[in-house]
């Protein structure tokens, strides 16, 4: 106990902080290479890609520390997890390591063919990343045929659910709505006329995904709003989850794009805590009987390893914080190419 | 025809050898790139800079896949091993997210300012940051052995539960990560790595030289990377033969496998090279008597114990494989040792740089600390089977009881075909900058004004 809150809730946490970085840090440069193709001129997308060019590595570093702390914390949960949904997993590293490639070779060639297959691969590997992001999500809302032994029940197929999916385009479509306001920070002049245009369809297809979304999973998915009922106090999450969406739009008409980058972040965040508060203590929640649940107590690591990276969290959180923000700082402002561009 | 647990550890054993072509380069041009931007900052001398501008060009393709690639081990843990991990999470997991928040981190948020940061930041602060990136490399390695000198030899743990619950939890964190092989093997896989990045150093402007390229500058990079060679191949023979006393300590069989070593309780022969005949159980070839006896205890009469001392089921699956890796890595050592002692002579003597013969060998060497990583790495983790945990956990149990033959067959050609194309561009990026240089020809391939003027030219 800390605080009066045991360690695998401090843990759960920290997990979830992780991830929430994660989805807000990666979810912009994937919203902007969801775009790229969107963007027709060669100096536009060079642009475009520059502007996450000397962060969307370290953004990518989250998901790395966030899987570690997973599998630190809640070792049984990233076995289960990620054995049975094997096939998700190795498609979402093909696209990873694509992307990543992608970015690299692009503008090394000047041959068009070349680039633009590099623009294509960049651009669908990361919508397909921001999609089975989100049909992870979704599984682990709705929940997974978890039976004896940490095995499933049936086949990885069943992953591909319509509401899995449904999930899959939502996430996607928040990323680009957070990306393109991301672009519209970094650009100028005609390509900057180009991503605002953009931003409008982001929000439309966001607003149209997300409430669709919403609904089926009240109608179908009544226990992930369960906790919500019991306790009114909870409401609050939601509420300013719903404020800062609607603050989007209302900050972009006003041209202060920082500050609408700012609540698509908190909105980022917001959902995601909906999603802890409903989760709690439950990680993977079994539908073929709650026995099987996995929680935060039965799939933790002993107290004892739980205190030890806690203390690593405390000392190393800060020191993260500190990079990235002086790494957003030094390269702030609108991208300008030169000699060390992608 | 394969079964799971093989397919699995041929998956296993194919992206992390993948994977460790890249970080060694990356740790050890980090390395270079540190000393010769330091070097610019105390001289003054902007040859000092070009360099360290060229070659951190080279430094981000190699880091790029460097990363890439590895985040796939990562999750092969929780697909592929799923018993493995939750028998280990306690312990390997606060190794790996250590590594995640203190290495990682600092390597990736360094990074950007690094390559893009020149002409944004003042120099120091750029140096700063280059100094960030190297010793984020760094500590990667740390946590990284750590973690898999902890499956070598599991400390600071107890055993919590029974059969498919069993689990190690950690006792002592200071033990698990000083265990009885973690600093003798990071000193080891750090000096390895600095070989792997200053023979690339020495391959390319050997290369320049031969070609009568950059010669002003190539004569002083290459100078400084003897220096580091030199003083890192001698270096190697101490921490290996510590890491070799460690092993014949904590992992006798896995000893006995290296030397090709039989006999239950006998004085055990040194091997140049030679071939282990597991049927007839006996090693032929060229050998020291007693040579290992005498390493080990300084005596050459010294009794060493052999495999036939140990049951066979705790033997690795193949003494010949374990053998060859091991004899080609000790080679290869030896020969780096050669190599640096002749030219430093050389250039003591003022003559290397028309020692032409000698500088197309340092052309090829580069291929030497990278082999011998790979293949020392191999003898490492193949004597340690069949245990994935040292005398604790069988690798065959610690296989993902829900995956199946056909999903690894698929993943595993799938990484196969997109290794075989990163392998390709890699190698093409690298030529490609090599032929291009440290200064001029290179910028105009970024400006686009300028790549236009060069379409007229050509």
């Amino acid at each position: 106990m800390l605080f009066g809150i045991d360690y695998p809730t401090w843990w759960f946490l920290v997990v979830g902080a992780l991830f929430s970085g994660y989805a807000i840090l990666d979810g912009f440069d994937l919203g902007a290479g969801a775009w790229h193709l969107f963007l027709r001129k060669e100096e536009s997308r060079r642009i475009a890609l520059n502007a996450i060019g000397p962060v969307w590595d370290g953004n990518e570093v989250w998901l790395v520390i966030g899987g570690g702390a997973l599998f630190a914390g809640f070792p049984v949960v990233y076995a289960t997890v990620f054995s049975i949904m094997y096939i998700p997993f190795m498609l979402f590293l093909a696209f990873l390591i694509f992307r990543a490639v992608s970015i690299e070779f692009r503008s090394k060639e000047p041959m068009k063919w070349w680039r633009q297959t590099w623009d294509i691969l960049y651009s669908v590997s990361s919508i397909m990343l921001a999609v089975l992001l989100g049909v992870v999500l979704g599984n682990i809302l709705q929940g997974m045929a978890i039976g004896p032994d940490w095995t499933l029940q049936g086949t990885w197929l069943q992953f591909l659910n319509p509401y899995a999916l449904l999930i899959g385009i939502t996430t996607l479509a928040l990323f680009m709505l957070h990306g393109a306001i991301y672009l519209a920070m970094k650009t100028e002049g005609r390509l900057f006329a180009k991503v605002t245009l953009l931003i409008r369809r982001a929000i439309i297809f966001f607003l149209v995904t997300f409430g669709i979304a919403t609904v089926a999973s009240l109608i179908y998915f009544p226990h992930l709003s369960d906790r919500f009922r019991e306790s009114p106090i909870l409401f609050v999450v939601p509420l300013l989850a719903f404020l800062s969406i609607a603050n989007i739009p209302r900050l972009i008409t006003k041209r202060q794009y920082r500050g609408a980058f700012i609540f698509s972040a908190i909105t980022v965040s917001m959902l995601l805590m909906m999603v802890a508060i409903e989760l709690y203590p439950v990680l993977v929640l079994s539908t073929v009987d709650p026995i099987y649940n996995i929680t935060i107590y039965n799939a933790a690591a002993s107290t004892k390893s739980l205190g030890i990276m806690l203390t690593i969290a405390a000392i190393g959180t800060p020191l993260v914080l500190g990079y990235t923000a002086f790494v957003f700082y030094t390269f702030r402002g609108k991208v300008k190419l030169d000699d060390h561009s992608y | 025809m394969f079964d799971v647990e093989i397919l699995a550890r041929i998956q296993f054993a194919f992206t992390v050898a993948f994977h460790y072509i890249y970080p060694p380069l990356s740790i050890g041009l980090g390395l270079l790139m540190v000393l010769m931007e330091g070097l610019y900052l105390r001289t003054g001398d902007a040859d000092y800079e070009k360099l360290a501008r060229f070659w951190t060009k080279i430094f981000a393709v190699t880091f790029g896949i460097g990363v890439a690639t590895g985040i796939v081990m990562e999750f092969e843990f929780g697909t592929n091993w799923a018993t493995y991990s939750r028998y280990v999470g306690d312990i390997f997991g606060s190794a790996l997210a250590a590594e995640g928040i203190f290495a990682f981190a600092l390597e990736s948020g360094f990074l950007g300012i690094l390559l893009f940061g020149w002409d944004r930041v003042s120099s120091r602060v750029h140096f700063i940051a280059t100094v960030g990136v190297w010793l984020g490399s760094m500590f990667s390695a740390v946590w990284i052995v750590v973690a898999n000198s902890w499956q070598q030899t599991p400390a600071g743990y107890h055993i919590v539960g029974e059969g498919m619950n069993a689990r190690a939890e950690i006792t002592d964190f200071w033990a698990m990560v000083f265990n009885p092989s973690s600093v003798d093997r990071l000193l080891h896989v750090w000096v390895g790595a600095f070989l792997a990045g200053t023979f690339l150093v020495l391959s390319v402007h050997a290369w320049y030289l031969l070609k009568g390229r950059y010669e002003a500058i190539s004569r002083k990079a290459f100078s400084l990377a003897l220096l580091v060679g030199l003083v890192f191949s001698l270096s190697q023979l101490l921490t290996g033969h510590r890491s070799a006393e460690g092993v014949s300590r904590n992992q006798p069989i896995k000893m006995a496998a290296l030397e090709g070593h039989f006999a239950a309780e006998a004085p055990a022969d040194l091997f140049l090279f030679g071939w282990v005949d597991e049927e007839q159980q006996t090693t032929h070839g060229l050998a020291i008597p007693g040579g290992l006896s005498l390493l080990l205890h300084q005596d050459p009469q010294a009794p060493v114990k052999g495999l036939q001392a140990f049951p066979a089921e705790d033997h690795p699956d193949t003494i010949n494989g374990v053998f060859q890796f091991y004899h080609l890595m000790v080679a290869i050592g030896l020969a780096l040792i050669g190599l640096t002692i002749l030219a430093a002579f050389f250039w003591w003597r003022g003559t290397l740089f028309s020692k032409r013969w000698l500088l197309r060998i340092f052309v090829l060497a580069v291929l030497l600390p990278n082999i011998a990583n790979q293949v020392g790495w191999f003898s490492a983790e193949m004597g340690r089977q069949p245990w994935v945990v040292y005398g604790l956990l069988r690798t065959s149990d610690a296989l993902s009881r829900q995956v199946t033959a056909g999903q690894i067959v698929f993943s595993l050609i799938m990484f196969t075909l997109i290794y075989s194309l990163l392998f390709a561009l890699f190698l093409y990026m690298l030529t490609k900058k090599i032929k291009a240089g440290p200064y001029d020809e290179d910028s105009i391939q970024h400006s686009p004004r300028q790549q236009e003027m060069a379409g007229f030219l050509e």
